[in-house]
Parts: C-alpha cells; structure tokens; sequence
C-alpha cells in the first residue's frame, strides 16, 4: 500500500512538517522579541516548498498516494503553492503587529502557523473522508489556538472561544454527513464514492435518502467552514475578536483549502448529486449576497465590515460552484470550477492586500480597526492609500482591477447556460455587487477624502514594504494582464476531469 | 507599437509616473511634466488624423493582439470615421484641463494631473476598442480616476456628488457587463464587435438585450429620466472635472449607442425608436425649460448639456444619413462649447468663489476680454449659425422634418429656449452695472487663461465656419452604420 510514489506524493506535506518541528525546538534556543531566526526559517521553509510545490503544479502531473488516500494533482498542487505564499506574507506582515501584542513571547505564532498549513495541505491533498477530515482538525485546531494567542485580551479569548465551539459544532456537521455517505456507499474514498452513486450501486440498496440527507450535513459543514450565509453567525465576531495579523490568516490561506475539499467533496465525490447540491450552494449564494453586503454597509468597524464583505464574496463564488451542471448537461464544469477557483485565488490576494495595510496602521497600543482610522491615509502615505484603494475596487469588481475579471469569469459561467434563473442569479449578483460597491467606495472616500485624524508617522520595515507594494501592484498588474493565472486555474481543473 | 496604442498609453504612463514621483514641493516640475504628457499625447494623435484615409468606412491603425486567451479576448484597436474625431477631441481638451488646472490646483498636483492623463488614456481607450471587453474594461475603468477627481478637489457636497456619480453609472455597466456576456456565450465565445454584427439574434432577445446596453448609455449620456446625476456632479466636481465630464464622458454613451445598441441590435433599434425619439424630445425641450429656471451656472450648463445630448441621441434614432452625421458632429463641437462653458464659469468662481448667478452682473465692466470669450462661447451654446453650435443641430433639425414635420417642429424649438436660457444668464452675469463690490475689483484674464480660451475660440468658430472636415470623415462610417442598421438580424 505505501509505495515509492506515496513519498513523493507527499513531500511537500512530510517536508513541512519535519520543517515545523524543527522550527519549534529551534526557537527554545531564540531570545531575541521580535524571534528574527524563527521568522527566518520559517520564510526559508515557506519559500522552498512554494517553490517545489510550484513546479510541481507546472509538470501538470498527477500522482496518488498511500493507496489513493492522498493525491498530488495540479489543482492541489497550485492551491498548496498559493496557500503557503499567502501564509508567507501573512507572517511578514503581522510579525511586528504580533511582537508589539505580547504575541511572541515564544514561537508559537509560527509553529501553529505553519501546523494551520500543514493541516491545509492535508485537506487539498486529501482523496478519503477521513484525511480531508483529519486536515480540517489540525488546521482549526491551530486557528482556534491562534485566535486566544493573545492570552491576556478578553476580546481574543471571546473570539477564539466563540469560533471553536462553532467550529467544533460544523466539524461535527461534517463528520456526521460525511458518516451517511460512508453508510450509502460503503466507502470512504472518494473515488469510490462517485463510483458508486453513478454507477447506481448506492441508490440501488435504498439508500438515496441516506445519501442525500448525508449531503445536507456535508454542505452545512461546509458552509459553516467558508462562512457563507446562513451559517455565517461566527465570521464577523471571529474577524472582530481576533488579533488583525490572526485575522489575516484565518481569513486568507484557509479559503483556498476550503474551497479545496469543496471541490474534493461535492464535484469528485458527489457530482452525481449535482442537481441536489447545486441548489443549496444556489440558496447559500443568495442569502450570503444579501446578508453580506446589507450587513457591511452598517458596519463601522473595519474587520466586521470585512467580515461581512467576505461574506458577500464567498456568495459570489458559490454562484461559480454551482453553474457547473445544467440540465444533466456537465459540459460546464470544467469551465465553473476553474472560473470559481481563479475567484477564490483573486480573492485571497486582495484580502491579503487589505488586511496588510490595516496590520501596518496598528500600533503599540493602537488598534487600527474602525473605519475612521484610516482617514486621510492618501495624505500620511500615498502609497498604502494605494494599495488599500486597489483592493477596495478590485472587491467591488470595477476593473482593471483584478477582481473584475474573478466576477467576469464566475458570471460567465453562470450564463453559459442562459436559462432564466440562471440569468436571474447573474442580474440578483451585479446589483448586490453595486450594493457592495458602495462600502468599498466608502472606505476609498475616508483614505482619499477626509482630512487625516491621525499624525503618527507610518513606521514599515524594509519586508513589510516590499511586500505590501508587490502584493499591490499584483492586484493590478494581474488585471491588466489576468490571462496567465486564468490559464493557470484552467489547466488545474481540467486535470480533474482528464 | 501602433499609433493608438501610443495614444492611450502615452498619457497613461506619463500619469503613472506622476503619482509616483511627484510631490507638492516640485508642484511647478509636476504641471509642467503632466503638460507635456498631454501635448505628447496630443501629438501622438495628429499621424492619426493626417494618416487617415478620408473616404473609407473600414476601420483603420488596426491593432490585433490576444490578450486573454481563455476568454478568447484580443487588445483589438482600430478607428473609423465615427471615433477619429472623439480621439482627437479627447486629447485636445487633456491639454486644455492641464493648462487651466495650472494654478488652481495647489494640492496633490501630481495626484490632480495623473489623474486626468490616465482618465485621458482611458477614454481613448474606450474610443478605439474593436473588442467588447476591452471597450468594457476601459469604460467602466474611467469611473475611477473621475470618482477621485470629484472627490479630492470638488466643492462642500463633493462625497454626495463623487459616490452619486460611481453607483449610478455602475448600476448601467452592471448590466451591460450582462448583455456582453450573453452575446458571448450566443456567439460562440467571440467578444469581437465585428461577429457581433453578424450574429442573428431574435426578437425578445433584442429587446432585452437593447434595455441592458441603455442602461449602460443612456446613463452615460445622459438622457430624461436618467440624468438626474449629472447636475449634482457637475455643481460639485473641480472645474477641469466638469470640463472633460462634459466635453468626453457624456459621448462615451451616445457612442455606446452607435458601437452596440444600433448595429448589434437593429431590429430592437427600430422597434424602439419612437421611445428614444420621445425621451431625447423631453430631454430637448423639458431639460432646455429647467435650465432656464437655475440659479446657478453650473447647473445651467449642466441642464444645458442633457438638452444638448438630446439631440445627439434624436439624430441618432432618425436613422437618416443627415441625422447621424448631425448627431456626431453635435457630440464633438458639444465638446468643444461645454468644455468653453465650464472653464468660463471656472475663470469667475477661481475669482469670486461663487456660482451663483445671483452674485455676479456687469463683469464686462472689469473683464472685457473675458466677457468677448463668454459671449462668443454663450452664442455657440445657443446654437448660433457661424459657431460649432449650430452645424449639428441644425442638421439633426433638417433630419427630423424629412422624418416626421412634427419631430422637427419640437426639436426645433429648442433653439428658441438654448437662446433664452444662455442668453438670459449671459445678460445677468456679465451686462449692465457692476452688482457688487467683488464684481468691481475683479481683474481681467491672465496669459495662462487667454491661452486656454483662445484655443476653444479658435475650435468652436473653425467648426461653425467650414464643418467639412468633420462630415468628410464621417460620413463613410455613417453610411456603413445604416447599412447595418437596415438588416434584420431576425431569424
């Protein structure tokens, strides 16, 4: 069962976890506040497996491990190799914003960072029930450590508990979904699952309501674990609570891990029942549009407004996630599914931007977290009110920005059927997103219109800068020129179906 | 490199480069290298008209690159006779905006004059694009440096004004974006404009697809009941705002109505012309009655515009040779007066700090250059024979009468209110004594300001003396418009 190609099916995962824990014992031997070597090698580690991990994408190959538990396939190599560059800069930006919080009295920030990741990979790289599963626990269960990390705050504590008993009440959820599908079909690898819903084995021992019911649960599970309304309750508090830099990284890799199994599950695992999950993901959609961006617009803090806004655009990409069928008609999905995955790549990137600068304008004793606080930044740096400013178009889809051409591709999936609802979803979407339009607009109004109520100086070292401005410019270089990651997204999906 | 593609992204880069190195301290190096950016962007401009093949209908400079190669979207540029003189235009007032936001301007010089070259890119941009999504991105893209130009440097309402401008006319390209998509998908997976006019498409498909595209246009143009937003910005945006806003982004729309609604959708056109003939009728003679009622300049002109933009769209849905040409030339010496009309009234408000009309009368006393310009630019806007005013309107007026005597009779009495409302606020603001102290103590026009006048003087008598050279050019492309627009596209 463990054969040569398990290894290297996994080394990026077993790399990275040989790396963390020599990362952890490396750090007793660190004194200094700021934990500079820690930080180092953890960059050195990030950086050599984004690496690996990108050439791996690139060879287009697709290799299955430990008998089929674990598969190393275009598409989980590329979201792996977005993963780990976005928790990259997540360390980047937040490390002084963590130091200057008491947050780095030992290296915990980056040994559970890197476990949040690893448990990412296992989740994009799983092919069976339970290690998808056993990849969600170890990243939530290091989230959930991450967000009370600041240990001495009540409003982390809160938050930190608040997201691990709803955490632990979508695990189960999950599990218990994931549980009735193993009790229809007889199996818990994925690949066998489809096998036997289309090949009619499950249906035949009566068993389709089991399924199905089993279904709801895994799409409330996953609902739960991408924030999409109406199971959203955890995501502003959560976002609110939570240290900013902690805030970041539960916000950003994770998305791409989640959309990871949502594709694992319910296209490889289930897409016989498309019709059945479709329609949920169609609900969901709905709801997280209008519950998102109504509830954004009220918002004065910065982090619940974002909250919500993630909340809105994680409605946007169920929309992509379910124009892959129609009618029976599959021909769509690899269409749908790359569109959705280049949204959901997009979208980390603008969040990563975003949360970037608000991390920079915190500081000791300063949180930068209401919307005033970033008034007037055109005038104290014209530079981060850039950064900040594309973020905030490329969120409401105006282009060249590249969220334009993640809300293009998703809405051109949509209509590729042009079947009246279909195009009623599409029309219901572009006035929810000028509904969204109009608080990102606000927040671009208060950097660009207002006079500054701060005066502090904005203090940046030469990492954080440096990232900030490439991760800036990507938002708008990328929509000046998107075809490449487009092509990208393409090449990873259509392997799924190859 | 082509031709256009220098002309869309000289401006640009120059605009780029400005927001990146220029500080309020170097304001003096900063105007002067946004002014040549726009003079290079304007030379860039005249091969462009001097190449031009006049006689043809086919589109020239043609560019063809693939730009996003899974959506099959090419960086396709070429002009015709319809866009050449709109790219010229565009330019040419880029300079003008630079030279009269000078010393206006003393805050966040670089970030100003960036803005308005990369708007001028843009626009161009908009003008010259063969291919649906790149004609999308670059309209839509316009919002944003014109969403930060009223707000940074517009007046006390400028964050109502900035957001009314940004939503209202998302909401339209929202769901244009639709419309493109749906023709995409009909068509195969082409965005290019030129299979579009091929593709048959049925009736209620038309009909539908017509209304998202005038959303998008008629917002843009803006026509009655859609043009409540353009007051409200115009009162508020900076004086270079209301000027390009006036002089180019109101054609953006009626253009969108040649590039897509007309040829895309012919039978949709026809079925609903009596519907367009009928708002562009409210907006001549409605709009032309509120202007005359305002109290201030701005929103005069403003009003003035909606009705001027009326007849553009009315030639438009004639469907007559006379027509069309009378609506395109109306949209490009409409350029030319209501950019003069805006900087004028800037001259006054950089001086007095008021708009209201109310607050002025007998400047000719104190600014007798001045008030030679105003009046030579109040007579264009009421359509005056011998300035740019009258040519468009008058051929739009003759088009109407061969069309139906009644149209023609109430599209022409908007020469009879044009002359009322801008001659009545002429009288007031600039005849008789001087109404108040501020009046008498104002100072006469600087070289900086006599430079920028002159040269919209200069345009706006050339275009009302010889036309020529504008119907030359066009008037191919309009001829191959309405053959277009003769075939059915019906199944």
């Amino acid at each position: 069962m463990i054969d040569k190609l398990s290894w290297v099916a996994a080394y990026p995962e077993i790399l990275l976890a040989v790396m963390t824990c020599v990362i952890a014992l490396a750090d007793l031997a660190v004194k200094t506040p700021l934990r500079g070597s820690t930080y180092a090698l953890t960059l050195l580690t990030l950086a050599v497996v984004a690496v690996f991990l990108g050439m791996a994408g690139a060879s287009g190959s697709t290799i299955e491990g430990f008998g089929g538990m674990i598969v190393s396939d275009p598409m989980g190599n590329w979201l792996k190799c977005f993963a780990t560059i976005a928790l990259m800069a997540t360390l980047v930006y937040g490390r002084a914003y963590a130091g200057a919080r008491d947050m780095l009295r030992g290296g915990e920030l980056f040994s559970l960072s890197l476990f949040a990741l690893l448990g990412m990979f296992v989740m994009i790289s799983g092919h069976n029930f339970l290690v998808i599963y056993l990849g969600l626990e170890l990243l939530t269960l290091s989230s959930y450590a991450l967000v009370a990390l600041r240990r001495d705050d009540t409003a982390a504590t809160e938050a930190a508990m608040k997201y691990f008993v709803l955490g632990a009440l979508a695990s189960g959820f999950l599990l218990y979904g994931l549980s009735m599908v193993y009790g229809a079909t007889g199996s818990l690898d994925i690949g066998q699952v489809m096998a036997s819903i289309a090949g009619g084995e499950a249906t035949l021992k009566g068993s389709v309501q089991v399924l199905v019911l089993g279904l709801v649960f895994v799409v409330a599970g996953l609902a739960f674990k991408l924030g999409v309304a109406p199971f959203h309750m955890w995501v502003p508090d959560v976002y609110h609570g939570a240290p900013t830099s902690i805030t970041l990284l539960i916000g950003g890799a994770p998305k791409l891990a989640a959309f990871a199994i949502v594709i694992r599950l319910l296209v490889e695992g289930l897409q016989p029942l498309a019709v059945d999950w479709q329609q949920m993901l169609a609900v969901l959609a709905v709801l997280s549009l209008l519950v998102g961006n109504l509830a954004a617009i009220a918002q004065t803090n910065l982090k619940r407004m974002l909250a919500f806004s993630t909340i809105a655009q994680m409605g946007f990409l169920m929309l992509g996630l379910m124009a892959g069928v129609s009618g029976g008609d599959g021909s769509n999905m690899a269409n749908a599914y790359s569109s959705s995955m280049f949204y959901v790549v997009t979208y980390v990137l603008t969040t990563l931007g975003t949360f970037g600068v608000i991390i920079l304008l915190s500081r000791a004793g300063f949180e930068s977290d209401t919307i005033q606080d970033l008034a007037g930044l055109n005038q104290r740096s014209p530079l981060y009110a850039g950064v900040m400013a594309a973020c905030m178009f490329s969120l409401a889809g105006v282009p060249p920005l590249v969220g334009f051409y993640a809300k293009l591709s998703v809405l051109q999936a949509l209509l590729a059927s042009p079947s009246t609802f279909h195009v009623g979803l599409a029309v219901f979407a572009v006035v929810m997103s000028l509904i969204g339009a109009f608080y990102y607009l606000r927040l671009v109004k208060v950097m660009y219109f207002d006079a500054p109520t701060q005066s502090a100086p904005i203090e940046a070292s030469l990492d954080v800068r440096s990232v900030l401005s490439v991760n800036g410019a990507l938002v708008l270089i990328l929509g000046i020129v998107p075809g490449g990651l487009m092509a990208v997204c393409a090449q990873a999906v259509a392997a799924l179906f190859a | 490199m082509g031709l256009l593609s220098l002309a869309i992204w000289t401006p640009i880069l120059v605009g780029v480069v400005l927001l990146a190195l220029g500080r309020d301290q170097h304001a003096g190096v900063v105007r002067w290298v946004a002014l040549l950016g726009a003079l290079a962007g304007l030379a860039v401009t005249v091969p462009l008209y001097t190449g031009f093949e006049v006689g043809s209908a086919a589109l020239q400079f043609v560019e063809k690159a693939v730009w996003i190669e899974g959506f099959n979207v090419h960086y396709h540029l070429g002009v015709d006779g319809i866009s050449l003189w709109l790219v010229l235009l565009t330019a040419f007032t880029t300079v003008i905006v630079v030279i009269a936001g000078w010393e206006v301007i003393t805050e966040r010089v670089n970030q100003y004059m960036g803005a308005f070259l990369i708007l001028s890119g843009f626009m161009i941009g908009v003008f010259s694009a063969q291919d649906a999504m790149l004609f999308y991105v670059f309209f839509e893209a316009t919002l944003i440096p014109m969403y930060l130009i009223i707000g940074i440097w517009g007046g006390p309402n400028k964050i109502y004004a900035a957001f009314k401008f940004f939503l209202y006319t998302l909401l339209g390209s929202l769901l244009m974006l639709i419309a493109l998509i749906y023709l995409y998908v009909q068509s195969g997976g082409s965005f290019a404009l030129s299979d579009w006019y091929r593709l048959p498409i049925g009736g209620t498909a038309q009909t539908l697809l017509f209304f998202a595209f005038f959303a998008a246009f008629a917002v843009k143009v803006p026509m009655w009941p859609v043009h409540t937003w353009l007051p409200d910005v115009h009162v508020e945006a900076p004086t270079g705002g209301s000027a390009v806003l006036a002089a180019i982004m109101l054609k953006l729309g009626a253009y969108g109505f040649l590039r897509f609604s007309l040829p895309i959708l012919p039978d949709a056109s026809h079925e609903w012309a009596w519907l367009m003939i009928a708002l562009s009728l409210i907006a001549v003679i409605y709009v032309g009655l509120v202007a005359m009622v305002q109290q201030d300049m701005k929103k005069l002109v403003a009003y003035s515009s909606v009705a001027h933009m009326g007849f553009v769209t009315l030639g438009f849905f004639i469907f007559s040779d006379l027509g069309m040409s009378g609506g395109l030339v109306q949209m490009v010496s409409h350029g030319f007066v209501s950019a003069a009309m805006f900087l004028a009234i800037g001259v006054l408000y950089d001086r007095v700090h008021s708009r209201e009309i109310a607050d002025y009368g007998g400047v000719v006393n104190t600014m007798p250059r001045f008030a030679a310009f105003a009046l030579l630019f109040t007579m264009a806007n009421a359509g005056l024979p011998g300035t740019a005013g009258f040519v468009g309107e008058w051929m739009v007026i003759i088009a109407a009468v061969k069309a139906n005597f009644w149209i023609g009779l109430l599209a022409a009495t908007a020469l009879i209110f044009g002359a009322a409302y801008s001659l009545w606020m002429f009288k007031r603001v600039y005849l008789g004594e001087p109404g108040n102290d501020e009046v008498r103590g104002l100072s006469d026009i600087n070289a900086r300001e006599f430079l920028v006048m002159a040269l919209l003087a200069i345009a706006v008598l050339a275009m009302g003396v010889y036309p020529k050279p504008f119907t030359d050019v066009m008037d191919p492309a309009v001829a191959e418009l309405l053959r277009h627009v003769a075939n059915s596209k019906l199944n």
